[in-house]
């Protein structure tokens, strides 16, 4: 009964019906999987632990996505989930409860209920004040982690193990390690679609959208808010179990404010309103970090302005361009045109500028160099009738002197 | 005994908030004005030491040195408008986020790369070195009291200046309504120049006061970036006034926490979770006041906006 002629035909029409994102995701995951065999080949396992780690952030990614993309909450305290996830997961293991029967529920409920604490105080604020609030929230995760003495403090807690399957240690293994990473980021996704395209996504996107219309269609944001923000949180608990399972560690610097902002870059670096282009952004960021570490210690000097340039002129980050690129408005040619253009705009805007300031500096001149002449008349004439006075006075000094000695001279000569 | 500690920590905290007064006065402006969210506020403040210790090298005196990193951290933040911030204005919040955090990724490792990665110090001022008695038994350095005397100086020459002047008026009308006094004739960008620079001039002069006390190192601005939003927050953001009363009160509850809170738990419970629970709760707290002040008011205490 085993045709696969049949199966791959079956195979090809369902990747028809899929729309093109989704068929570049499962293009994407389907690279991944094939990338443990490319690691065989190439002998090099730690190419295996980077393609780990990317998978783990992309799942974190795809969480914040869900608020960022879908529900216009921008959230600066996401790597506090990754964090909680970790934590749960490790503080259990150090008590022998390291079981994924335990390990993994309460990762994802802790990290649930602290979304769920958090989140009903800041999902009543809006806007910059919901980016402030969460950033808080982040360093307030962030400092109970480091004074919890017992586990590790500063330093960090090490994991005793991988969490234990079914009491055995098949985690241990790198590749079923790999693949269960993998696993989950396929079933996040595929539940991130989903939610995005039900009754739920639609109605969050509304209140993305026009909240004041919604309301009066009769949805209250507020709960559809808070839901989705439980949802990510959770997500991205289980992101922070995978990531203490892969390192068997978690310290406090999983939940530090630049790792929120880090997760900010992946979504917004792979494109924000598709869920393919978080997963491309983590996987991007991943390589960027390995690349530029590689090249020199202080990687983050040029990190840095490649941040301010994909704001600047990367709109829509990788998704967006390939966006783009399939509409046939990015081309190569159309790139160059577009930074020769800018190149002498620039250029042209500077020779403005330059010839704007000489005009003014010459403007200026023009405007002194009579006051100057003036002044220095004034003063000239100034000196001159100076010079006139002094000598008149000297002159009438003169006959002063003269007069008044003929007069004592007559004087005298008359007695 | 408790009570000499009590005042000690009292002027701990007031010189905490004054320092967070000066980094938040120029964050709430320039959000308020310009509706941007600056993250990179807190590396002006690192920047602001950082000058402040190279000049002192160069000259050997802490108020030559003062008096240098001054304009040289207004020049900087000039300039950083200039070539950055200028043009994310008109981005919406996720951008300036990104591109203001890769500001901060830059300069911190940037001043890595200059000075180096290990702390530097600073000598104190001689004049200002020593400590006065303020009860029988306990003194308290002179600096500190010249930190708090600065710094409500600042505090007060801004109120005059937001109030009383043309600048000031504009400002605050700015930071009500920015269209409509770009309708109503004053140059909107120029205006937004000034403050910015102004903002990172304050930023910068919080700096300089603390690097004789505090060890001069990259990333110090992150932790004064963080405690200044949940001010401008708690305060409500554009408001100079909410701003201060909001930095002398986050000031004040957070010394008197990290010092008190083992202590007062250990009246309520037995001494080992207590001093378990002590300093996690002592580092949450200002964050739960902030919580606390944003589920009654999501606008903080002073909101200068008639919208949410």
């Amino acid at each position: 009964m085993f045709e696969p002629a049949r199966i791959a035909s079956a195979a090809a029409a369902h990747l028809e019906a899929l729309s093109f994102e989704e068929r570049f995701a499962a293009g994407l995951l389907v690279l991944m999987a094939l990338l443990p065999v490319a690691a065989l080949a190439l002998g090099g396992g730690y190419l295996l632990l980077i393609g780990e780690r990317a998978m783990i952030f992309a799942i974190a990614a795809v969480s914040l996505e869900l608020l960022i993309g879908v529900a216009g909450l921008i959230s600066f305290g996401h790597a506090a989930f990754l964090g909680i996830g970790a934590y749960a997961a490790g503080i259990l293991a150090s008590h022998g409860h390291g079981t994924l029967s335990l390990a993994l529920p309460a990762a994802i409920v802790t990290s649930a209920l602290f979304a769920l604490l958090t989140g009903s105080i800041a999902v009543r604020t809006r806007g910059v004040y919901f980016i402030m609030i969460t950033l808080a929230f982040g360093q307030m995760a962030f400092f109970v982690a480091t004074s919890l003495a017992p586990y590790g403090g500063d330093d960090g807690l090490t994991w005793p193990t991988r969490t234990l399957i079914l009491g055995t240690r098949v985690l241990k293994r790198e590749t079923v390690f790999y693949y269960v990473a993998l696993a989950c980021l396929g079933a996040v996704y595929l539940l991130a679609g989903r939610l995005v395209g039900s009754r739920f996504g639609r109605v969050l996107r509304g209140i993305t959208d026009n909240e004041r219309r919604m309301e009066a269609n009769g949805f209250a944001p507020y709960g559809y808010r808070l839901t989705a923000y439980v949802m990510a949180g959770a997500t991205c608990g289980l992101a922070g179990f995978l990531l203490g399972n892969q390192v068997e560690f978690v310290s406090p610097a999983y939940m530090h404010w630049q790792r929120s902002g880090e997760l900010i870059l992946m979504v917004l670096l792979g494109g924000s309103g598709t869920l393919y282009g978080p997963m491309l952004g983590a996987l991007a960021y991943q390589l960027l970090e390995e690349g530029l570490a590689r090249l020199t210690e202080h990687w983050k000097v040029i990190l840095g302005p490649l941040l301010v340039l994909l704001v600047l002129f990367g709109r829509g980050g990788i998704a967006g361009a390939i966006e783009r690129w399939r509409r046939g408005e990015l081309t190569v040619e159309g790139l160059w045109a577009a930074v020769t253009a800018s190149l002498r705009g620039a250029g042209a805007s500077m020779v403005r500028r330059w010839q704007r300031a000489e005009v003014a500096a010459r403007g200026a001149l023009a405007l002194a160099m009579p006051r100057c002449k003036a002044g220095w008349a004034t003063i000239a004439a100034g000196s001159r009738r100076c010079k006139a006075a002094l000598s008149e006075a000297r002159v009438s000094l003169a006959l002063l002197v003269d007069r008044s000695v003929t007069g004592a001279l007559t004087r005298w000569r008359r007695r | 005994m408790s009570t000499s500690l009590l005042v000690v920590q009292l002027f701990n905290g007031l010189q905490l908030g004054v320092l967070l007064f000066l980094v938040a006065a120029g964050l709430t402006l320039v959000f308020g004005v310009m509706d941007f969210i600056n993250l990179a506020h807190g590396v002006q403040y690192m920047l602001g030491a950082y000058l402040a210790v190279a000049f002192y090298r160069l000259t050997g005196s802490f108020f030559a040195a003062a008096a240098l990193a001054l304009p040289a951290s207004l020049l900087f933040g000039l300039a950083m408008e200039l070539m950055v911030f200028r043009h994310l204005y008109a981005r919406d919040h996720l951008e300036q986020v990104l591109a203001t955090f890769g500001v901060i990724l830059f300069l911190n490792e940037g001043v890595k790369i200059v000075w180096g990665a290990a702390p530097l110090n600073m000598g104190m001022p001689e004049l200002l070195s020593g400590s006065v008695p303020l009860m029988d038994g306990l003194r308290y350095p002179v600096y500190r009291f010249a930190i708090i005397g600065a710094g409500l100086a600042v505090a007060g020459g801004l109120y005059l200046f937001v109030n009383h002047t043309r600048v000031g008026m504009w400002v605050r009308a700015g930071a009500a309504n920015a269209p409509m006094i770009s309708a109503l004739g004053v140059d909107i960008k120029r205006l937004f120049t000034v403050v910015f620079g102004f903002g990172a001039m304050l930023a910068g002069f919080a700096g300089v006061m603390v690097a004789p006390i505090l060890s001069v190192e990259p990333g110090m601005g992150d932790q004064v970036l963080i405690l200044a939003f949940v001010v401008i927050v708690i305060g409500g953001i554009g408001s100079i006034r909410g701003a201060f009363l909001a930095a002398l009160l986050v000031g004040v509850i957070d010394t008197l926490g990290r010092s008190f809170m083992t202590d007062a738990l250990r009246l309520v419970l037995p001494p080992s979770p207590a001093r378990a629970i002590g300093p996690a709760l002592a580092s949450m707290g200002i964050y739960l006041l902030m919580a606390a002040i944003l589920a009654l008011r999501p606008v903080g205490l002073f909101p200068t906006k008639g919208r949410a």
